[in-house]
């Protein structure tokens, strides 16, 4: 018994009229068409290019914005410390349902955002015997003490102003912590803190994992971003600074960050990631989905395709 | 039968023989229906693909740093850039195109099926070239796009924020896989040919 024609998923082979074809000449043709074309475009508009950010142009532009988030990676109270996998244990991370994927692969680029971003990097600078205190009080305080003078700080640090050459808070039991947050200020504004977040583990590195995170704690880098309209509520990542055509592809990923649940979840980056996921092993899987493999047919947009066909055919009829 | 007709190696070359003739290769007609410009969007995309290949094997000779310094630099770059805004307007023209045809239909699933595996392989590809610019477009997507990699558990592996990694993967990994997956995906065309129009007679 034959098998009962399923018009979306066979087909009538073709036995009817051929015509000359060149494979070679049309690749030939479409690679100088294409090749042209592309030189064109990049000759007319060009490349965009803007500067990378450095923690030397952050915090002279905006030390108090840097000193603050300094204070925030001390204080354990930055987007980094509180991240969770896959950089430190301090946050269960993203649910998708009750899974949090991240949490259960682990921690794999460990940060300790107060040692890593603050207290390391000032131990690599060069002797300072006001520094050298600094650094031993805080070595040798335990650890309800270093809490105290933390929150000292912290209740003080929304009234931080930059005067002098140095940053000034009002005056509070905070140790050590108004020298940490000072000198690490004043060590970004000399370039030295790029370099040893960059080179503290070996002079040859290509990671700039410590440093963006640092730069992405803060308000400065969103403040540029927001400037080029490259946040996510701007429709983010498919954007791209100035007036250049950006990854267009990616609007429909983009498209979830503009809409609920996703713009209100905590969970939305997981989300979003597990709807594309849906959708794209629906796009792959496409002519094995009954519905969706009918839409062609349903549509009949594929006249506008093969119009001269059928024109012949009916011709023909 | 001899041993040497035996082997795997004799056997696979005389597969590839008897699937791959010339004909189906290279050939020099095709049937009268493929005659619409949709059809051109296909070897567009590979075309455009290529002047994106070529482009990054320059920008990788003279390094990473070369297109921020040099004027000429800049300009292989701007080849780069727009030859990738070229090949993903092409080829997604060429998957509507595609899909209207339903051109899955006939045994060419596979066809549909690496095509789509090539899009999505572009798509990361294409990112991780953005991440890999070096510059403040790179720094603001790498952070940003963090936060979705590190969710579903892959940012070790995958860590937008190391350079170096991210440019392995975008000028080794992702174009060998996609490189292969075009080849597979052409072979498939020229092996099942062209999807037939819809018979509406039938219907």
């Amino acid at each position: 018994m034959s098998k009962k024609f399923r018009p979306d998923v066979d087909v009538v082979e073709w036995t009817g009229a051929e015509r000359p074809y060149d494979l070679l000449k049309e690749g030939c043709y479409a690679l100088i068409a294409i090749t042209v074309l592309v030189a064109g475009l990049a000759a007319l508009f060009g490349s965009p290019d803007d500067p990378a950010v450095t923690l030397k142009q952050w915090s002279i532009a905006a030390p108090v914005d840097f000193a603050q988030t300094a204070f925030s990676e001390l204080n354990g109270t930055s987007d980094t410390a509180t991240y969770g996998a896959p950089y430190n244990t301090n946050s269960p991370g993203q649910a998708l349902g009750p899974l949090h994927i991240a949490q259960l692969v682990g921690v794999h680029i460990p940060i300790a955002a107060a040692r890593d971003f603050v207290l390391a990097p000032l131990e690599a600078l060069p002797a300072n015997a006001q520094l050298r205190r600094a650094l031993h009080q805080w070595s040798g305080a335990s650890a309800a003490q270093r809490t105290t003078w933390r929150a000292h700080y912290g209740a003080v640090a929304p009234g931080m102003t930059f005067s002098g050459d140095s940053i000034v808070t009002a005056s509070s039991a905070s140790g050590p912590v108004p020298e940490f947050i000072n000198d690490l200020t004043l060590m970004a504004r000399s370039g030295a803190l790029d370099e040893a977040l960059l080179t503290k583990d070996s002079f040859y590195t290509t990671d700039f994992t410590k440093g963006l995170l640092f730069l992405s704690n803060g308000a400065y880098l969103t403040d540029q971003a927001n400037a080029q309209h490259l946040l996510g509520s701007q429709w983010g990542m498919m954007n791209e600074t100035g007036t250049y055509p950006g990854q267009a592809w990616l609007w429909l990923y983009t498209f979830w960050y503009q809409i609920p649940p996703y713009t209100t979840s905590g969970n939305a980056d997981i989300l979003v990631g597990a709807t594309m996921g849906v959708l794209t092993v629906g796009l792959i899987f496409l002519p094995f989905i009954p519905g969706l493999r009918s839409i062609p047919r349903r549509t009949r947009l594929y006249r506008l395709v093969w119009r001269s066909h059928y024109r012949r055919e009916a011709q023909g009829a | 039968m001899s041993t040497i007709d035996r082997q795997w190696t004799t056997r696979l070359r005389r597969g590839v023989e008897r699937t791959i003739t010339l004909d189906k290769a290279l050939p020099d007609t095709q049937p009268s229906y493929v005659a619409s410009w949709i059809y051109v969007f296909g070897v567009a995309t590979v075309s455009a693909l290529i002047v994106v290949m070529a482009t990054g094997c320059v920008l990788a000779i003279f390094g990473p740093q070369w297109w921020h310094t040099s004027t000429v630099g800049h300009y292989v770059n701007s080849l780069h850039l727009w030859g990738v805004e070229v090949f993903f307007f092409t080829m997604v023209v060429h998957l509507w195109g595609k899909f209207f045809m339903a051109a899955w239909r006939g045994r060419r699933a596979v066809t549909w099926m690496t095509g789509a595996f090539c899009f999505l392989v572009s798509t990361v590809t294409a990112f991780t070239g953005y991440v890999s610019q070096s510059n403040f477009d790179s720094q603001w997507i790498a952070t940003q796009a963090k936060d979705g990699i590190n969710s579903a558990g892959v940012g070790a592996i995958f860590n937008v924020l190391n350079l170096g990694q991210m440019l392995m993967w975008h000028i080794v990994l992702l174009p060998l896989v996609l490189v292969l997956l075009t080849g597979v995906h052409v072979a498939y065309v020229r092996l099942r040919g062209v999807v037939p129009p819809f018979a509406e007679e039938a219907r």
